[in-house]
């Protein structure tokens, strides 16, 4: 596949149509029917969340969030392959990944409420918490496939960044070591054509973002992000690659932020409607649930009963997330160190001090 | 803020040819704050500009144009971002004047909104002017109100040396105030007395200063006089100012976000020391930040300054 999808050929690597047709038979994955139809529904229950955490932000109800809208295919196909063992290392716009991992939509929740007890991921094994600072998070990557090759564990890592990570010096030092080391990472960018209004011609001068692959003696593919088929093979062939330890791989998923980039930002300052409408076309739901349909595997009727009930779910999780209580005035010093500093434990105290004074006069 | 910071690069980009702005989504967009809205579409692409997404490159580069003669004004996005130019920072904007016996020059301005208390993800609160005041080579300057902001960024603009500019975006909207038009400045390294008062001395800049107001009213209920100094610049500091005030009232309190641990308070309670330390009635006392990562929005409030937090201060160092 790698060969067939050289980078430097230009081509896209796609299964399905717009129109949910397949259109790629070779590479078309074996999935059977009852296992498609679980992918599509972990699919639509992260895009319902996702959709209803962008209504609670509207209400106050929570701070501020990235939307995962549009893009939901890639998180999905990484979810399906990635195991309990291996490693994911996300950005902050993979949520099908992170519930594929055991990331409860409580947790999600809870981090963007602002508490940091939802970064601790309790059931989720090898996740790292999301990362802000655009890219660092690659390096962490390497490094893990590193500790893998040296560990000889059968593991993979699974590495998240956007289209603008990728202008980042990180970006290029994560390839660069992952390469000269040849560890077993995957890293997927997210090309969603936006790192926040800059679109991805003003980030690179390269005619795409997987042919950065070649200068780094790593593989690359371009795949159609928007094609959950195309990703799953794709994923599936990293997958392969990188257990017979002749990783990393580099995957661009070409895909769109429906969305804003958070909830703090207004997308029509920087793009258009008609552009917009084109994307919709190439919406990775819409077209998935044209191939199940075509294959009698779902029906719009089915959808309009089980959202509900996913909105419920989500509606559940976020309550209890609500209703999480006061945040711990002791967690703001007790996991800074191991060994928390006598200093420290001074600041805490003289904290408590003054708390009571102030409770003294706000009597 | 935004508005008076927004006017003062206006004012620079149409006076003097040689300035240039840009970062992450400035031009188009005109910053996720807005500061930058508006300058593209008057001063043009090749002057007000998106740049791709790496601080490194955005500081690294603009060494590059200052040394050739421009004077760039790049933006860090925010506060918690800048860390990838640290080393352009550090390494070589703070060095070229020395390294090249001063033929070559760094007129950089690097704006950056910084500090908590606006509910934001991690990364996004931080006050961690302490590590850029100990940088050799570089100053950095933190405005309090919208008329400083204008006339302090048009004075960096100007300078031939590189320049943080710290803004408090806790109070970017927050303050309204009547903005002189036209162009002023105000010298860098000069602190401001915005309060007469007899009893103790509070230092502060950014959006502390507002913070120690509304505990200056607290204090005045209890009977305490407080004289207020903005520092406005962390680096160079204004001796003069701090030392004349400290030996009028005998007392020092310092306010900052930041973490206490070598933080901007302990150099200016170590300059009290030295300069004053006859005149001092009370142990220099300082207002600051556990050594803690700044917590999330659910537990900010435990680690941002509050009023009481510095009445409290205000009243223990007066009875000391």
């Amino acid at each position: 596949m790698f060969k067939e999808y050289n980078p430097l050929q230009e081509s896209m690597f796609q299964v399905i149509d717009n129109h949910g047709k397949v259109i790629n038979d070779k590479w078309m994955p074996k999935i059977e029917d009852k296992q498609l139809l679980k992918f599509y529904k972990d699919m639509l229950f992260a895009r319902t969340a996702d959709l209803q955490i962008v209504s609670y932000q509207r209400q106050g109800r929570i701070f501020t969030y990235p939307p995962n809208y549009g893009q939901e295919a890639i998180a999905a196909a990484a979810g399906v392959h990635i195991r309990e063992n291996d490693w994911l290392v996300p950005a902050f716009r993979e949520m099908g990944t992170m519930l594929a991992k055991g990331v409860t939509l409580k947790e999600l929740f809870l981090y963007f409420m602002g508490y940091e007890d939802g970064s601790a991921f309790t059931k989720a094994k090898n996740t790292l918490p999301i990362s802000v600072p655009i890219a660092s998070q690659l390096l962490h990557a390497a490094g893990l496939g590193y500790a893998i090759k040296y560990s000889k564990k059968d593991e993979v890592v699974y590495g998240f960044v956007g289209d603008g990570g990728t202008s980042e010096g990180d970006f290029h030092e994560a390839l660069n070591f992952a390469g000269v080391w040849s560890v077993p990472v995957i890293f997927i960018i997210q090309n969603n054509q936006y790192g926040i209004s800059t679109p991805t011609h003003m980030q690179t001068a390269s005619s795409s973002l997987a042919v950065k692959a070649v200068a780094y003696g790593v593989k690359g593919i371009k795949v159609d992000g928007n094609d959950f088929f195309a990703m799953y093979k794709a994923i599936e062939e990293s997958v392969k690659v990188c257990r017979d330890g002749k990783g990393p791989v580099l995957i661009e998923a070409v895909t769109y932020r429906k969305g804003a980039h958070t909830t703090s930002d207004d997308p029509t300052k920087y793009r258009t409607k008609e552009e917009e409408e084109m994307w919709e076309e190439r919406d990775p739901m819409k077209r998935m649930k044209a191939y199940l349909i075509s294959k009698k595997l779902w029906s719009d009727k089915e959808e309009e009963k089980i959202i509900p009930q996913y909105k419920e779910e989500v509606d559940r999780q976020f309550i209890e997330a609500e209703n999480y209580g006061p945040y711990p005035k002791e967690d703001v010093f007790k996991y800074l160190y191991a060994d928390t500093p006598d200093d420290l434990k001074d600041q805490e105290h003289e904290y408590d001090r003054f708390l009571q004074w102030k409770n003294s006069k706000l009597k | 803020m935004v508005n008076a910071i927004n006017d003062a690069l206006d004012i620079k980009l149409a006076e003097d040819k040689s300035v240039i702005v840009y970062g992450e989504d400035v031009g188009v967009e005109g910053g996720v704050f807005r500061v930058t809205e508006g300058l593209q579409k008057k001063h043009g692409v090749e002057r007000v500009f998106d740049s791709p997404l790496a601080e490194s490159g955005i500081v690294g580069t603009a060494i590059g144009m200052a040394v050739a003669g421009l004077r760039p004004v790049v933006e860090m996005q925010f506060c918690g971002f800048i860390y990838p130019a640290f080393n352009q920072i550090i390494s070589h904007a703070t060095r070229m004047r020395n390294r090249s016996r001063g033929k070559l020059e760094t007129p950089i301005v690097i704006r950056m909104p910084y500090g908590g208390g606006i509910n934001a993800l991690e990364h996004h609160s931080e006050s961690m002017e302490a590590i850029w005041g100990h940088i050799p080579g570089l100053k950095v300057v933190a405005p309090s109100t919208p008329h400083d902001a204008k006339g302090m960024l048009i004075s960096a603009i100007e300078s031939n040396d590189t320049i943080l500019f710290m803004e408090p975006k806790r109070i970017y909207r927050a303050i309204k105030q009547e903005v002189a038009e036209g162009k002023y400045t105000i010298p860098l390294g000069k602190a401001n007395l915005v309060t007469q008062g007899k009893d103790v001395t509070v230092v502060a800049y950014g959006a502390m200063v507002r913070e120690v107001q509304k505990a200056i009213v607290m204090a005045k209920e209890a009977g305490i006089s407080v004289e207020l100094i903005d520092l406005r610049s962390i680096y160079p500091i204004d001796k003069e100012t701090i030392v004349k005030s400290v030996k009028k009232t005998g007392r020092l309190i310092t306010v900052t976000e930041g973490p206490r641990t070598y933080g901007v308070g302990s150099e200016i309670s170590q300059i009290a020391l030295e300069e004053a330390f006859l005149h001092l009635e009370a142990p220099p006392a300082r207002v600051a930040g556990f050594d803690v990562i700044v917590p999330l929005p659910k537990g900010e409030h435990h680690f941002m300054q509050d009023p009481y937090k510095i009445f409290y201060e205000i009243e223990r160092t007066v009875k000391y």
